[in-house]
């Protein structure tokens, strides 16, 4: 069974149409990257999904149910510019944060949930920084801590919003350990991703977007250089062949 | 109780409820929002005398609660339409505003409630407005509602922290774990507006500004973590408002603006001397290296 599926999703930003009849569906254990230029929809398809922002048309299903039903099972990673990083908190702090849907209204959180964020901060070689306000902390190391906060939630399937943008080397491979990990347990993850270079070498599935789904498949069969053209268009073609 | 000790008590009151709610505001960044609510509670204050034909504080803090979440409304709708924040906000306060001038203008037009009381408070007429409580005693009804503000204010944060603190930080992934991002939002300006419309009476809507805006922006020099932040907000809050008093009849001026002056001036020290953002130890860190 399918653990997403997306049916004609459509949806459109400030009366700009950024996503036409988007389906595709992603089976569980799978790593797929999310690969298109800019504007082609990307973050905006990850926001639709989780119902973060509107849609126009179509439907989307977890786990053959509803978003609602399923929200425990389903965690995401934002982009990292997208908070402030000198808000007043230190790194296991937002770690916890992860789990603030579990604690429960009315509730605090306790020892066993910072226990919980401790160790997913350790996972990702960040424990150390555990009281570091989060200014403090290199871009590399805030996306480790944001990595953190999505393995604490303990999903089934995660969205990740760009998580490889703008990392040290170390991060990167830390980064992609602990994704080939969750894989390996079954996990399924789908990863806006940037870089067309490690796409074969990272992720086992690809979804070419530009505004709608240009192909979507296993890498080898799909990341093919037609492929990859017709997603960036005429832009990419120069620079290719200018590199090669 | 001493003259003196309502006032202090009352405008300690203030800087304690307007500190605490003002640390989130300035964490959401929603410093404007403060200076729209504290003017368009004013509509909300007038029609609720107009309905009542009485100037009770009660029926003016649902007033003010409804005219709070209209501007809040408001603002998000243009803004969502494609009119920009800062505009949105500058367009439904000022309109509202506006309508409430006229208003007192026009329909009410006495002397317990005109512009100029609006605008800048009387903190020194609370403590002749006094209400009996059976097992207390006399009691300015104005000291009195500023009691049980503060008690909600502080209710609510304990019983919202954290959905306050990922909402400011995160509101994606709190939307995306389950949180009411809206609901909460809202639950938020309600707060803004009672504090608001509580501190009114003793420093008038340009003042209460100051009051949310000033000691929060402070208190976020000194420390890296909320707790602390909302402590030492509250605290700049007090000092304020005290040392604003003591200023005010130094100088035998006007109580709200020294009051609003006190804020600037903790704002100015903290700017100045704290550990981490002061531009002192800046300087020292320079020459150091």
């Amino acid at each position: 069974m399918a653990v997403l599926t997306v049916n004609d999703l459509t949806a459109s930003y400030r009366k700009n149409k950024v996503l036409n009849d988007v389906s595709f569906n992603v089976q569980p254990g799978s790593l797929t990257s999310i690969v298109g230029p800019n504007g082609a929809g990307k973050s905006t398809l990850l926001k639709v999904m989780l119902e973060l922002h509107p849609k126009l048309s179509g439907d989307v299903s977890f786990f053959g149910s509803t978003l609602n039903k399923m929200k425990t099972r389903v965690g995401y990673v934002p982009q990292r510019g997208s908070v402030d990083w000198d808000f007043p908190t230190d790194a296991l702090d937002v770690v916890l944060m992860g789990l603030y849907g579990r604690v429960g209204w009315l509730k605090w959180p306790k020892r066993e949930h910072r226990e919980k964020a401790m160790d997913s901060l350790e996972k990702m070689g960040m424990a150390d920084y555990a009281g570091r306000q989060i200014s403090q902390l290199s871009g590399g190391q805030q996306q480790r801590v944001f990595l953190a906060r999505a393995l604490v939630q303990e999903a089934d399937l995660y969205f990740m919003d760009e998580p490889l943008a703008g990392v040290d080397a170390a991060t990167e491979q830390a980064i992609m350990t602990i994704l080939n990990e969750l894989r390996m347990k079954g996990k399924t993850v789908m990863v806006v991703h940037h870089d067309l270079q490690t796409v074969e070498d990272y992720f086992d599935h690809v979804l070419l977007l530009n505004r709608t789904v240009v192909a979507h498949g296993v890498t080898k069969d799909v990341f093919t250089k037609d492929n990859v053209y017709q997603t960036y268009g005429g832009t990419l073609r120069y620079m290719m062949e200018a590199t090669t | 109780m001493s003259y003196t000790a309502w006032i202090l008590l009352t405008a300690s009151l203030v800087g304690l409820s307007c500190g605490l709610m003002g640390v989130f505001l300035i964490l959401r960044r929603m410093a404007m929002m403060a200076d729209a609510i504290s003017h368009s509670v004013l509509i909300g204050i007038v029609s609720a005398y107009l309905i009542t034909r009485e100037l009770s504080g009660w029926h003016m803090m649902v007033g003010g609660i409804i005219a709070g979440l209209l501007t809040a409304v408001l603002v998000q709708w243009f803004n969502s339409r494609g009119v920009q924040q800062d505009a949105s906000i500058g367009v439904v306060f000022t309109t509202l505003f506006a309508i409430g001038v006229i208003m007192i203008a026009t329909q009410v037009g006495n002397a317990h409630l005109d512009v100029k009381h609006a605008l800048m408070g009387e903190i020194t007429f609370v403590p002749w407005d006094l209400i009996q409580l059976s097992w207390f005693g006399a009691i300015p009804e104005a000291t009195l509602i500023l009691i049980i503000v503060l008690i909600i204010v502080v209710i609510a944060i304990l019983a919202f922290y954290k959905e306050w603190k990922i909402t400011s930080f995160d509101p994606m992934l709190a939307a995306s774990i389950g949180i009411p991002v809206a609901l909460m939002h809202y639950l938020f300006m309600s707060l803004v507006s009672i504090t608001t419309v509580a501190a009114f009476d003793a420093v008038g809507a340009i003042m209460v500004v100051a009051m949310l805006i000033t000691p929060a922006a402070a208190a976020y020099l000194w420390t890296d973590r909320l707790s602390i932040m909302l402590i030492l907000s509250g605290t700049f809050g007090v000092i304020s408002a005290i040392g604003g008093y003591y200023i005010a009849v130094f100088l035998d001026t006007s109580i709200s603006g020294s009051m609003a002056f006190a804020t600037g001036i903790v704002f100015m020290i903290s700017f100045l001397c704290s550990p981490k953002h002061g531009v002192l130890a800046q300087h020292f860190r320079t020459v150091k290296m």
